[in-house]
């Protein structure tokens, strides 16, 4: 299992052709107070970078982008019945959704933990 | 390279030092650099406020004193209420010595300029203006109040706003007096041993009070206050989810130049003595249009709004009569998360056939159209004390 990361604040756990994707927590903290989630239906084939879910803050409303391209296999409905979950464990069971992998190639421009870190230091 | 100096850098209140050490994340706001938030976060900022007592820095806000040029006394503060009456359509001469009303400046036609309030002070009267206008509303006052009033900006001034329901409890340590006033009473008194001017008003739908302290004494009147266990400090980010709650207009948002007080609601606002038939009935920009607008009424009104679902739907959103029409009707000028509700609410302009509470309207948000409800206001019940 590798955790991988983007400029845009976003993980990625890769499991097999699996990825679980959500945001890091340094982007729950620069957002404030999660009051709304949408997520994306599942089936949908989400594009690399297109709008795929939105995270909602009491001040302002943010995009979340698709960091690959695939097929979206599951989504986390809890943090729709509970969008404070996105600042109290942005990293774990928070996840937004899982989508299947479908071009490994896209993997290759992604941040390991110590770049992402440095990426935000 | 050549340096810039066509972008002027933000201000900063005399709070900012105390604002970075309390852990505010700071934002630009009207050529400022205010907080937005504390560690508490926006939420939290909320609810305290409303259970408790926030404590808010606006000194961004400009605060100015106009003076009659001649006469003493009540006479001086007549002479600049009644000059002060040609550029607002309030009654501001029947505002008694101590007491506070809220007023717009309006232009020829009908706009907002911006929103105020104006306190009688005995001799004087003093004015609290919107940040982003203030140096407009200076050289509006100049412009047409010179011959009789002097205009005296109190750039010294820091204005620090205490609000909710243990307001009073914590004030009453440091102001004796401020128990015993009421909602919009207003004058100098001494807190702390400092010289201030205080108003029980404020901008989030709570009792609570508006303190203006010498601007080298601020920082030591906000940490005093702030030392005691009921109050934190509350950045902007609340301080807009309260006011939205309260249904109270942002200037520039949901009141401008192309609003007119009648089409904003704040017909409230205009005494009978400046309306058609009253004793001062018009003599302010504006009044034949508004003067119409307040008999034959607006062909738009600023309604409250309440989605039906979960999704904030917010500023600058288009609404639509129903779910397949092509032409908007109207827009959101307010919009977010109202914490006290745990629900999202708005504030937009709709045609006044489908301004009644309950009448179903739709907003497009991220290309679908969201169903909201016309509410009345204000969405959370104020608690001033009256």
């Amino acid at each position: 299992m590798t955790t991988l990361f983007t400029s845009d604040h976003e993980w990625l756990r890769i499991e097999g052709d699996v990825a679980t994707i959500g945001i890091t927590d340094y982007a729950q903290s620069q957002l404030g107070d999660v009051v709304f989630v949408e997520l994306p239906k599942v089936g949908r084939s989400l594009k690399k970078a297109e709008a795929a879910a939105v995270v909602e803050s009491v001040k302002a409303a943010s995009d979340v982008y698709a960091p690959i391209s695939g097929d979206v296999l599951e989504v986390n409905d809890a943090i729709v019945a509970e969008p404070a979950l996105v600042n109290s464990d942005a990293a774990g069971k928070a996840w937004f959704f899982k989508v299947k992998i479908a071009n490994t190639s896209e993997l290759g421009g992604l941040m390991d933990e110590a770049a992402y870190r440095a990426h935000t230091a | 390279m050549l340096a810039r100096d066509d972008e002027s850098p933000p201000k900063r209140t005399p709070l900012h030092a105390l604002h970075l050490s309390l852990g505010a994340r700071m934002v630009p706001f009207a050529g400022y650099e205010m907080p937005v938030q504390y560690a508490t976060g926006v939420l939290r900022e909320h609810q305290h406020t409303r259970a408790s007592a926030g404590l808010f820095d606006v000194s961004h806000m400009g605060q100015i004193a106009l003076r009659a040029r001649s006469g003493a006394g009540a006479d001086a503060a007549k002479t600049a209420a009644s000059a002060l009456e040609r550029l607002v359509p309030q009654d501001m001469v029947a505002v008694a010595p101590g007491r506070q009303r809220y007023a717009q400046f309006t232009n020829e036609s009908g706009g907002i300029l911006d929103d105020l309030m104006v306190a009688n002070f005995g001799d004087h009267l003093f004015l609290v203006v919107n940040a982003a206008c203030k140096d407009a509303d200076e050289a509006h006052l100049r412009r047409h109040l010179s011959d009789t009033c002097q205009i005296e900006p109190l750039a010294d001034r820091a204005l620090l706003a205490l609000q909710g329901p243990r307001a009073e409890q914590v004030l009453a340590k440091f102001c004796a007096e401020a128990p015993g006033m009421r909602f919009m009473d207003a004058g100098p008194h001494k807190v702390a041993g400092l010289d201030c001017f205080v108003s029980r008003s404020g901008y989030t739908g709570e009792d609570g009070f508006e303190i203006s302290v010498p601007a080298e004494h601020a920082e030591q009147l906000a940490e005093r206050l702030l030392a005691d266990g009921e109050v934190l400090p509350i950045g902007l980010g609340a301080r807009d989810s309260l006011r939205l709650e309260a249904g109270l207009c942002l200037y520039g948002h949901d009141i401008d130049t192309s609003t007119t007080p009648v089409e904003a609601k704040l017909e409230w606002s205009i005494q009978k003595s400046r309306r058609n038939g009253g004793a001062r009935a018009g003599g302010f920009f504006g009044a034949e249009k508004i003067l119409a607008q307040l008999q034959e009424g607006a062909p738009r009104r600023r309604v409250g709004l309440k989605p039906d679902g979960r999704a904030p739907v917010r500023e600058g959103a288009a609404l639509f009569a129903d779910s397949t029409a092509s032409e908007p009707i109207g827009k959101v000028t307010s919009g977010g998360f109202g914490p006290s509700l745990n629900a999202p609410v708005a504030m937009g302009y709709l045609p006044k056939s489908l301004s009644a509470a309950g009448t179903q309207v739709f907003a497009e948000v991220r290309g679908q159209r969201l169903p909201l409800k016309v509410a009345a206001t204000p969405f959370v019940p104020n608690t001033y004390k009256r």
